[in-house]
């Protein structure tokens, strides 16, 4: 097993996420599973290889650049068209600090 | 461990055994028209979540694209600090969760940031000689590292009806561009951080890469302190110290933190590694997260993101743009004006500042005396007014045709002071007001000694009292030469004349 039930608890509390026992044995599996397969990886041999994290190493300088321009935003009822709760042209959350 | 207000004062004997250690984290706006990943308008005060976007938002699939200005900027304030720009550093999510950070993630800067060694100096007491304020010594402020990272958005808590059960999210700012620049430990008192945050505070105004406003949030402040016994090489337990929105909630907070730490360890008991928040209505700082929690930030590149390469040649070009800064121009202005360090100091707060006396001194005034005006009675009377020096009714040539009156006597110094109170509320020059209120200086020594002749003559008595020792009339006599000549008789010169008619009389 490359996950534990440990990893999942800690992972998931991180994230504000309470989990019930089945829902941690579930993703234990999943999790498991998923690495178990990304691992095949390893049997390439990368020794002289440099870690890379994007593709596009060696770009010019302006390509991965843009001007300083700005264009209209969205419209508020758009910026909150997806919000499961909003009021007063805000996101509406539930109380995030404790009084 | 509670406090009271009195418990703040540390008795000087633990002042002598324990000292305090602190770094400043410092979150700059950098004063971009577009946000640092997108489009969107950087603009304050706006109707919330109007300027946003897919990228903004975190919504899935959108994608990234750094802004050139932003780094520029970041880049600018680098090289002022004195850092040394990595030709090449890289991007990384800060995995959180947060409302007012939608995807999730903070984009930021890990392991390789932007800048990193940099410095500034400061005022410090330590080896401060006697004196006063242009004795003091100074003190370099290692800076670590400055990196570029978004803003998240905004959270509100209070002022709605359901703010009980709901926090409201602004995501307007998400996405504004930061530049952090962090300090070495290095201060050692919360005067020290003061004038470190002041004096950077300062350099970034001149640099003209943010509006530096700590109550519109674009500049923020978090402090990391400690306290161990002196001599004690190894860094005490720190506590991380946010929320201090204000220069003086700084140093209040950190006066509050180092008591309470210092307290902790005398009473032998250990300080707990712990992020704190300065409350304002209770004037202490309490415990934000419980030391249970983990932080664990599982930083890794940013995919999406390109590594900035910064070339030489980018970054030479960015160099020429460097204005004079804060420190060279208070050396220039003691050696080319003849200041005093201090009146330098105060002279070079801002560039606006430091360009109006300079103007006043280039149209002919004599500096010491402009220095004496400008921080004076020009700053007295925009401080009252609520204006800065920009808004100046009076424009430096037009002081400096009022001081050039002073300079050729036709003004006393005190008449001079009612002229410029006129200058302020009419914006005439000071010729105009001199012409129109028929002020002019008497030098005239006939002129003047005939009124000295008419005054003794008139006060028989006075005169006799001075004979027989009492010479603190003197004062008498000058102010009834004065009220006879309105005021406007050179003062030296009455002095001078009358002592010579009493003595001779």
């Amino acid at each position: 097993m490359k996950i534990t039930e440990k990893d999942v608890r800690y992972v998931a509390a991180l994230a504000h996420l309470d989990l019930t026992e089945k829902e941690t044995a579930q993703y234990v599996a999943e999790l498991d599973s998923i690495l178990t397969y990304v691992e095949k990886l390893n049997q390439i041999d990368t020794s002289t290889v440099e870690p890379m994290a994007q593709v596009l190493h060696k770009a010019a300088e302006t390509d991965a650049l843009r001007e300083d321009r700005d264009r209209q935003g969205f419209r508020q009822e758009q910026s909150l068209g997806n919000a499961p709760e909003s009021g007063a042209g805000h996101f509406k959350v539930a109380k995030v600090i404790a009084r | 461990m509670e406090l009271t207000r009195d418990a703040l004062e540390i008795p000087e004997t633990l002042k002598g055994k324990y000292e305090p250690v602190i770094g400043l984290e410092v979150h700059v706006q950098l004063r971009t028209r577009s946000k640092i990943f997108c489009g969107c308008s950087t603009r304050f005060g706006d109707p919330p979540n109007t300027n946003s976007c897919p990228v903004c938002l975190g919504l899935p699939g959108a994608l990234p694209v750094l802004n050139r200005e932003a780094v520029a900027m970041a880049v600018k304030a680098a090289l002022a600090l004195n850092c040394r720009v990595n030709s090449f550093s890289r991007f990384a999510r800060k995995n959180y969760f947060y409302p007012d950070l939608p995807k999730g993630y903070q984009i930021s800067q890990f392991d390789q940031p932007l800048a990193e060694h940099g410095w500034i100096e400061i005022r410090s007491e330590e080896g401060q000689a006697e004196g006063g304020p242009q004795e003091k010594g100074t003190k370099r402020i290692g800076i670590t590292r400055l990196h570029m990272e978004e803003d998240a958005g905004k959270s509100i808590h209070d002022g709605f009806p359901d703010s009980q059960d709901k926090s409201y999210v602004d995501l307007n700012r998400s996405g504004t561009p930061l530049a952090e620049i962090v300090s070495e430990p290095d201060l050692r008192s919360s005067a020290e951080a003061y004038d470190y945050l002041t004096r950077l505070k300062q350099i970034l105004e001149y640099l003209d890469v943010s509006d530096c406003n700590m109550e519109e949030g674009s500049l923020r402040c978090d402090a990391n302190v400690s306290v161990r016994p002196r001599g004690q090489q190894e860094l005490g337990v720190k506590a991380e110290i946010k929320n201090l929105n204000s220069f003086r909630y700084l140093q209040k907070a950190l006066d509050y933190e180092i008591a309470r730490q210092t307290q902790l360890l005398e009473r032998g008991e250990k300080v707990v590694q712990e992020t704190r928040l300065w409350n304002l209505e209770q004037q202490k700082t309490v415990s934000m997260r419980s030391k249970e929690y983990a932080h664990d930030y599982r930083y890794f590149p940013e995919p999406d993101l390109l590594p900035l390469a910064v070339s030489d040649a980018w970054q030479k070009e960015i160099q020429q743009t460097l204005p004079e800064l804060p420190d060279a121009k208070r050396r220039r202005m003691v050696s080319q004006y003849k200041l005093r360090e201090y009146d330098a100091e105060v002279l070079t707060a801002s560039q606006a500042l430091a360009g109006y006396y300079e103007k006043v001194a280039a149209a002919g005034a004599d500096p010491k005396l402009a220095a004496n005006w400008v921080m004076g009675n020009l700053l007295g009377a925009l401080k009252a007014a609520g204006k800065q020096i920009g808004e100046s009714p009076v424009s430096p040539e037009a002081l400096a045709g009022l001081l050039a009156l002073i300079q050729d006597k036709t003004l006393s110094g005190k008449m001079a002071k009612s002229v410029f109170e006129e200058m302020l509320s009419t914006s005439e020059s000071a010729k105009t007001i001199v012409g129109r209120m028929g002020l002019s200086q008497i030098t005239d020594s006939d002129q003047i000694r005939d009124t000295i002749r008419n005054v003794i003559a008139a006060n028989p008595k006075q005169l006799a009292q001075y004979k027989s020792g009492k010479t603190s009339l003197i004062g008498f006599f000058v102010g009834q030469v004065m009220k006879e000549t309105k005021g406007q008789a050179n003062p030296q010169k009455v002095n001078e004349l009358l002592k010579e008619e009493l003595g001779g009389a």
